[in-house]
């Protein structure tokens, strides 16, 4: 395996996009989970969809667009869903959870369309469903480098703010955070994150990378900072596992990677149901 | 003159068409321990979400610490306790510790990382809530009654000079209501941190606090509690309706 990662590009591309992706995904994740937003990052992965669908469809029809990477179109349709989330949250307050709903179907919506008037991309088109291993170009791992230059910045100078907003919204509003502000910048992030890690994970897989590995640490730690840890090390076991596995048996890596992840947390329940009855039995 | 750590204008409110608060305006001194007592939809915790800029009123205005409230900038002089209900996430992995420093986030500032003396500052405001055992033990695992503690040392752990709080007893259970009141009587009387409260434990706070206001919509009543007796009984049907019970440790015998 490493012979071949050191003799092809794609491979290196791959594998360096899939690390780094291992670490912001779950990192932004742990946020995600705990303010019970994981419909949102589902609904943005969905508003990429058509952005990527989009730019194929252009790259298709008009010929000066012929090498547009359909990352940048993504990236623009992730945020600019980011956005209209939080316009349609702030006019239905009673029923926040609507605009999920609204963007996700409309993201599917406008995808069909462009999909349909287009023909002849459907290769293209699974690897950004499922992720591929051979499709990430090296303009591909630098989009996904600057992106996660961007999160980890963002989480780096504003952990503090983001932990208090996680934990207790209405005591980061009174005690004078920019909570809004932060909210905002957390929501372009997340886009960021998701329109970077669909040419792995792919983009109807994505939401899962930054939630199981979350799921699965959230059973183990006890503290914050551990659950950064362990959702970042459960995220790189899946992702490593899960390129390697579908290198080798030629798979979407989407699936191997959500697959072992699954698996992961399926163990560490496992685990925690094990060693939860054997205390009992020993303290009776 | 020392200017009033909050002083309320003139204030009204409306929630959609119906008025929550209609002209109140009322002074709180530092050192002042007031609890503000109305029957369930009578403006309480509205009134303490406008001192906390939560909610904008629709007429009126607010000074904190003789500055408007909009050009305030020391927030962090002012602690609050939620109910503990409303907003806290009960399952969040978090540790006592880190729930605690997040009082610190807003007096450290933007993007800067907590000081390394965050750990001793926790650690002294556990202390005085009697919770410096915890410190290492996840939040979730606590009772109500120490959660609640917890959320104390958080709006303590920054110094503030008042304390604001919304039922902080909802979700404690019954015998340790009262310690918790002597824990906050003990921060007023010990660390002349002001206090006020909204609550209905009104038996169980009387013997701590020194002033009273009746709320419900407008104030009723608002003064020292030994004056609560001057309250005509048509003051106190129009305060608290028909249903007005008779306390016997406030002043005399009075709602």
């Amino acid at each position: 395996m490493i012979d071949a990662i050191l003799s092809y590009e794609f491979l290196q591309n791959a594998f360096a996009a899939g690390l780094i992706i291992g670490v912001i995904a779950p990192l932004l994740g742990v946020f995600i989970v705990v303010r019970r937003l994981s419909l949102i990052a589902d609904a943005l992965s969905h508003v990429t969809l058509a952005g990527i669908a989009g730019s194929l469809y252009l790259s298709q029809s008009v010929a000066s667009l012929a090498m547009l990477n359909p990352l940048f179109l993504g990236i623009a349709a992730s945020v600019g869903g980011s956005v209209l989330i939080e316009r349609l949250r702030s006019l239905y307050k009673h029923y926040e959870e609507l605009a999920i709903p609204i963007i996700l179907s409309a993201g599917i919506g406008f995808g069909a369309i462009f999909i349909s008037l287009a023909q002849g991309f459907s290769n293209d088109l699974f690897g950004y469903l499922f992720g591929s291993v051979s499709a990430v170009s090296r303009e591909d791992l630098s989009i996904v480098a600057g992106i996660a230059v961007v999160v980890l910045a963002f989480i780096y100078f504003f952990f503090k703010e983001l932990f208090v907003l996680s934990f207790d919204d209405e005591y980061a509003r009174a005690s004078g955070l920019p909570a809004k502000w932060v909210h905002f910048m957390f929501m372009i992030v997340t886009a960021l994150v998701i329109a970077g890690s669909m040419r792995i994970v792919g983009i109807l897989l994505v939401s899962s990378l930054m939630t199981i590995p979350v799921a699965t640490a959230m059973r183990v730690t006890k503290s914050f900072k551990q659950t950064i840890i362990m959702s970042i090390v459960f995220g790189e076991i899946s992702v490593i596992t899960g390129l390697v596995t579908a290198f080798y048996f030629d798979l979407a890596p989407g699936g191997t990677i959500v697959v072992t992840s699954i698996f992961l947390l399926l163990l560490v329940i496992g685990y925690k149901k094990i060693t939860v009855s054997l205390n009992k039995g020993a303290i009776a | 003159m020392v200017a009033p750590l909050i002083d309320i204008k003139d204030i009204s409110f409306e929630y959609e068409q119906t008025k929550a608060l209609d002209n109140i305006s009322m002074k709180v001194e530092e050192g002042d321990f007031l609890a503000i007592l109305g029957p369930n939809g009578s403006g309480k915790s509205t009134l303490l979400k406008i001192m906390l800029g939560l909610i904008k009123p629709s007429k009126g205005k607010i000074e904190l610490f003789g500055v408007d409230a909009k050009n305030f900038k020391n927030r962090e002089w002012i602690g609050y306790v939620s109910q503990k209900s409303n907003s806290f996430n009960s399952g969040f992995p978090a540790t006592v510790e880190e729930v605690v420093a997040g009082g610190l986030a807003k007096k450290t500032g933007l993007f800067h990382r907590l000081p390394k003396s965050s750990h001793q500052q926790v650690a002294e405001a556990l202390k005085a809530v009697g919770m410096e055992d915890f410190m290492g033990r996840s939040v979730s695992e606590l009772s109500g009654g120490q959660q609640q503690r917890v959320f104390i040392a958080r709006a303590l752990v920054a110094k503030p000079k008042v304390l604001i709080l919304d039922e902080p007893t909802v979700g404690v259970d019954h015998q340790n209501v009262q310690a918790f009141y002597d824990m906050l009587a003990s921060l007023n009387r010990d660390q002349n941190i002001t206090l006020v409260l909204v609550t209905h434990d009104v038996d169980t706070v009387t013997d701590r606090i020194t002033h009273v206001a009746c709320l419900n919509q407008t104030i009723h009543f608002h003064g020292f509690k030994e004056q609560l007796h001057t309250m005509s009984d048509e003051q106190r049907e129009a305060w608290y309706g028909h249903s007005v019970r008779k306390i016997h440790h406030i002043g005399g015998s009075h709602a």
